[in-house]
């Protein structure tokens, strides 16, 4: 049998067993909506799989019976006689899928009989007010009255006519239909299907996974025994026993284990049969399937997420005709994509559509009593938008079979909180529509790397870890301290480092950094170096909660017990990130926001000292590296100071006349390079790197100064990289293998900072690039109305006015200036913020000082405009 | 008066904790275990001792002669544990050692005594005067109501 078949068939014969059950209980507690909902779901969900597996006849029932059901909802009273059409119904759907499982197909019939009696039931109910007293007349039967109230027992005449008509009538009704003896199946083949796979619950593996981390026990304390006595008979067979418990330990954790590919295995299908029958061009992307969940969360998300995405095709999608309209490829998109990130499993649901319609939802959500109107009127759109999680919240102009009764998002967000999971909608009309799930890692298994600090052993997850390094002096990788501030060099980056057991508490050598393994981090855009005593091995590790007595500690996000038995703690990374100072992705949006304001004005910024004892610094982002030279390897070449540095001379420059060049003993210099060349900077100390506010007062008098700013209360001039570059090569903005002045693009650089347009620009000119600069979104839109003509826009987010995400969806507005590439800057990149960048038509988003990746960015964009 | 004594009767698991004898509802009691490979946790609170695998579940271990104010214990002690558990998690209540299982008469329980150490009179649920010596009778919830000190962290 078919997969997909077998697999409808048992879930739905669960389904309807649940239907079954909680239908008797509706009809003993009519006002229980919570069981309604229920029942109306599962109805729902069988209704909409058979369409997808083309079940016509168990379609039309399931929709006539839910169409009934939806009447109940509304508020109309669950006569007995009513729901016991259902049910007549709902045994009809199981006499079906009976046969639709031996003979993998509908058995011929007509449930017209059934399909009438819903109708007419439904019709019957249409002009009943709620409060009204039971209605029995129905339809096109004639009412028939009695002159006095039934007595208990008694049935009313309808319901006697009504039973009178239909047992007779109905020739075909097929009773759970015996086949001629003849042709009666096999029993074996009909327990065919119930025999390929079994459903275990969750619990059962639980249990399993308990009993295997005991085993697992008990065979390490024999191991030990046998390790005491060499010669023991006990030996081979002991180790058979512990390989087989291994093996037995890996496959109950597999059992537990899905890639999310499971859940969207339907979706192609699904998506292939709507676009048929909604008339759509609908092209679903999926991203990241091998992404792995556990067992349990997969089996909660997999409804969620198919009805996400039939909303997204029946409600999300414009037609064709409509797309054109507006200005958007034929196409639609859905994109599905899946990642672990920072200790949660994020799942995103896309489509480029035409987003949510605020003002139709608020309509709804006041009419739905779920807020006033004047409150309604002081919330955000993002907040309105929070409206579809409520339950009837269903804005389909239209109900078709495909969705739009209102089962939607409730169902989707109830689902997701019971595994501890957020979901988020983000919403900008005529672009397109995401929803971010995110599911804390708690019942996920991951891969963390097990080390060793202060004593004691640690888990960090593997995800957050990017490469492992041992530092040692003298090596390329070489640990060394500005002032407090412990930093690694590697490669051409310069990490902040910190010792785990210092940040725990536990450390038996504070602040030494120089020994030990450094486990380099990411979480977000922060790269950080964790120093710990002893690296051991990577483990699949089952996380497991934390007590609630502990979960207050931000370092910790589980712990769990290793394959030896002993119980380890689960490092995180979000944690660390924080107490190091580093700006760690936020969860919340409002902190977010707060965040992003922060972030923006703090800045890393190096404070050396050069010809004078007024501090001088640097935004540290831009250093390459800090060199400490022996002044004595220092040549004098054509009247320059040049000094031979990884194989290459290279010309120093002085930071002003009162720089000396050291003649003996360590000369410190801030080490500049791009590309392969590399130029230094000759100081007289370095002093300290401060994470600080820059708020630079423009002025600076001398050349190579862009300005004074307060930095740790001292007034500290910030000098200008883009001056002393051509000062070491005198090409360095027209080298010759940089573009032609023929070939080089036009950059538009739109940045409200002075400090910041001076900076980038000697860097982008360095990159190839002709740069004109704008201090605010309206100049750059004057500038594009007078005709100026860019190859790519470089844009700030946080601007006065107008801010960079305004400024982009301007640019996409008007068709001129539609095609250019976008590319944004930030202080920070959050997820959230990259998701609103793409979604304005930010061609790429960088962080404000990442300039290899700003380059990267530049190039990217301006060769696709070239290749298009 | 012998029948309604007896109904009234409870039982409690003894142990002695920093020479102080205390009971605990045996209801209340899972199991009685030796604490072996116990992991210790950094930033937590320090009545917490640490965790450890029982049977595959993780236990959180409370010291109770912090808990209780009742002085350090000397290292290399072997350390007894009485197991318990609230709300789904399970905890181990570190003890010095464990004693019978007595049965008490509720009517012979007494309120704490108003000059009863704040630690104690916090999680005592009343005293019993046994035979040369008092007894403490714990109440479990309110020994587990540990407060994380650094909520602000």
């Amino acid at each position: 049998m078919d997969d997909l078949l077998r697999e409808f068939v048992t879930e739905t014969n669960e389904s309807l067993d649940v239907v079954d059950v909680e239908l008797v209980r509706f009809e003993q507690d009519p006002n229980n909506a919570k069981i309604l909902g229920n029942v109306f779901r599962l109805v729902h969900t069988i209704k909409g799989t058979c369409g997808f597996l083309g079940l016509p006849r168990l379609e039309a029932l399931a929709h006539a019976a839910e169409t009934l059901m939806g009447k109940f909802r509304d508020g109309h009273r669950a006569t007995s006689e009513a729901v016991t059409l259902i049910l007549t119904t709902i045994d009809r759907i199981k006499q079906i899928l009976e046969s639709l499982e031996r003979e993998q197909r509908e058995p011929d019939g007509s449930d017209q009989d059934l399909i009438t009696d819903l109708e007419r039931m439904v019709d019957g109910l249409a002009p009943a007010t709620p409060r009204q007293e039971p209605q029995y007349a129905v339809g096109t039967l004639a009412p028939q009255v009695l002159e006095r109230p039934l007595r208990p027992g008694e049935d009313s005449l309808d319901d006697l006519e009504r039973a009178f008509r239909e047992t007779p009538v109905d020739p075909p009704a097929p009773k759970p239909a015996k086949p001629a003896p003849g042709e009666a199946p096999k029993e074996d083949d009909v327990a065919k299907a119930a025999n390929q796979s079994i459903r275990v619950t969750v619990d059962t593996l639980e249990q399993l996974m308990t009993m295997v981390s005991e085993l697992v026990l008990t065979r390490n304390q024999l191991l030990e025994i046998v390790r005491r006595h060499e010669d023991s008979e006990f030996k081979v067979p002991l180790q058979r026993l512990s390989s087989v418990t291994a093996e037995l330990q890996e496959g109950v954790m597999k059992t537990r284990m899905q890639p999310i590919g499971n859940a969207w295995q339907k979706l192609p299908r699904i998506v292939r049969d709507l676009s048929n029958e909604l008339g759509k061009q609908i092209d679903l992307e999926m991203q990241g399937a091998e992404t792995e969940l556990d067992r349990q969360v997969l089996d909660l998300i997999k409804d969620p997420l198919t009805h996400m995405v039939r909303n997204s095709a029946d409600h999300g999608l414009e037609t064709p005709a409509q797309r054109r309209a507006a200005g958007k490829p034929e196409h639609g998109r859905i994109r599905l994509s899946a990642y672990h990130e920072g200790g949660h499993i994020i799942i995103q649901v896309a489509d480029d559509g035409r987003g949510l319609d605020t003002a139709r939802i608020k309509a709804k959500a006041i009419a739905q009593g779920l807020v006033s109107e004047t409150d309604a009127d002081k919330l955000s759109e993002a907040q309105i938008h929070k409206f579809i999680f409520a339950p009837g919240m269903s804005t389909a102009a239209k109900i078709t079979s495909v969705s739009g009764r209102g089962v939607g998002m409730d169902v989707v967000r109830n689902n997701i909180d019971q595994i501890g999971g957020t979901i988020d909608v983000k919403s900008v009309v005529g672009v397109g529509l995401s929803f971010t799930i995110k599911i804390p890692l708690t019942l996920a298994i991951v891969a963390a790397l097990i080390v060793e600090s202060g004593g004691d052993r640690f888990a960090i997850p593997q995800i957050a870890v990017i490469e492992l390094v041992r530092a040692r002096a003298g090596g390329d990788h070489r640990v060394e301290r500005i002032k407090d501030t412990a930093v690694l060099r590697l490669r051409d980056k310069l990490l902040p480092l910190a010792r785990l057991g210092q940040l725990l508490g536990i450390d038996d050598k504070p602040g030494d950094v120089e020994t030990g393994f450094i486990v380099v981090t990411q979480v977000g855009s922060q790269s950080f170096g964790i120093v710990v005593d002893g690296v051991f091995h990577t483990e699949e590790i089952v996380v497991k909660p934390l007590s609630s007595k502990l979960r207050h500690i931000g370092m910790f996000s589980g712990n769990t017990i290793l394959g030896d038995g002993s119980v380890i703690m689960i490092v995180d990374p979000n944690g660390v990130a924080q107490s190091l100072g580093t700006v760690a992705s936020s969860q919340a949006e409002a902190e977010e926001s707060r965040h992003i304001a922060a972030d923006e004005s703090a800045t890393s910024l190096l404070v050396f000292r050069a010809g004078s004892p007024h501090p001088k610094a640097v935004p540290l982002s831009l250093v390459t590296r800090l060199e400490e030279i022996d002044a004595r390897k220092i040549e004098l070449s054509n009247g320059r100071h040049m000094v031979q540095y990884r194989g290459q001379l290279m010309p120093l420059v002085s930071m002003n006349d009162k720089v000396q060049v050291k003649s003996e003993g360590a000369q410190p210099l801030l080490v500049f390079s791009d590309g392969a060349r590399s130029m230094a900077l000759v100081v007289d100390e370095i002093v300290d790197i401060v994470e600080d506010r820059l708020d630079i007062q423009v002025g600076g008098g001398d050349s190579g100064v862009l300005g004074s700013a307060i930095i740790k209360g001292q007034a500290t001039e910030i000098i200008d990289v883009g001056h002393f570059l051509p000062l070491a090569f005198e090409d360095w903005f027209r080298n010759k293998d940089r573009p032609k002045r023929a070939a080089r693009r036009s950059l538009l650089l739109v940045d409200d900072s002075p400090f910041f347009r001076n900076m980038l620009a000697p860097v982008l000119q360095v990159a190839g690039y002709e740069v004109i600069a704008a201090s605010s979104a309206s100049e750059a839109l004057a500038m594009f109305k007078a005709g100026r003509e860019f190859d790519v826009v470089v844009t700030d987010i946080e601007m006065p006015e107008m801010n960079g995400f305004e400024f982009a969806e301007r640019l996409r507005a008007d068709p001129a200036t539609a095609e250019v590439p976008v590319i944004a800057l930030s202080s920070m990149v959050s997820l959230e913020a990259v998701e609103r960048g793409r979604q304005v038509g930010f061609h790429d988003y960088v962080a404000k000082f990442d300039r290899q990746g700003l380059i990267a960015a530049l190039k990217e964009q301006t060769d696709v405009g070239r290749a298009a | 008066m012998t029948d309604t004594a007896q109904q009234n009767l409870k039982e409690y698991v003894t142990a002695i904790i920093g020479g102080q004898l205390f009971g605990l509802p045996i209801v209340r009691v899972q199991d009685v275990f030796i604490t072996e490979r116990l992991t210790r946790v950094p930033l937590a609170p320090p009545e917490i001792a640490g965790l450890l695998n029982l049977r595959g579940r993780i236990v959180t271990l409370i010291d109770l002669r912090r808990r209780f104010g009742l002085g350090e214990r000397e290292p290399g002690q072997t350390v007894m544990a009485i197991g318990v558990e609230s709300r789904g998690e399970s905890y181990g209540l570190l003890i010095d050692s464990v004693g019978e299982v007595l049965k008490l008469d509720e009517s012979m329980r007494e309120p704490n005594p108003i000059n009863l150490d704040a630690r104690l009179a916090r999680v005592s649920a009343g005293i019993y005067r046994l035979d040369g010596q008092l007894l403490i009778v714990a109440d479990v919830d309110r020994v587990l109501d540990i407060i994380p000190n650094a909520m602000a962290a």
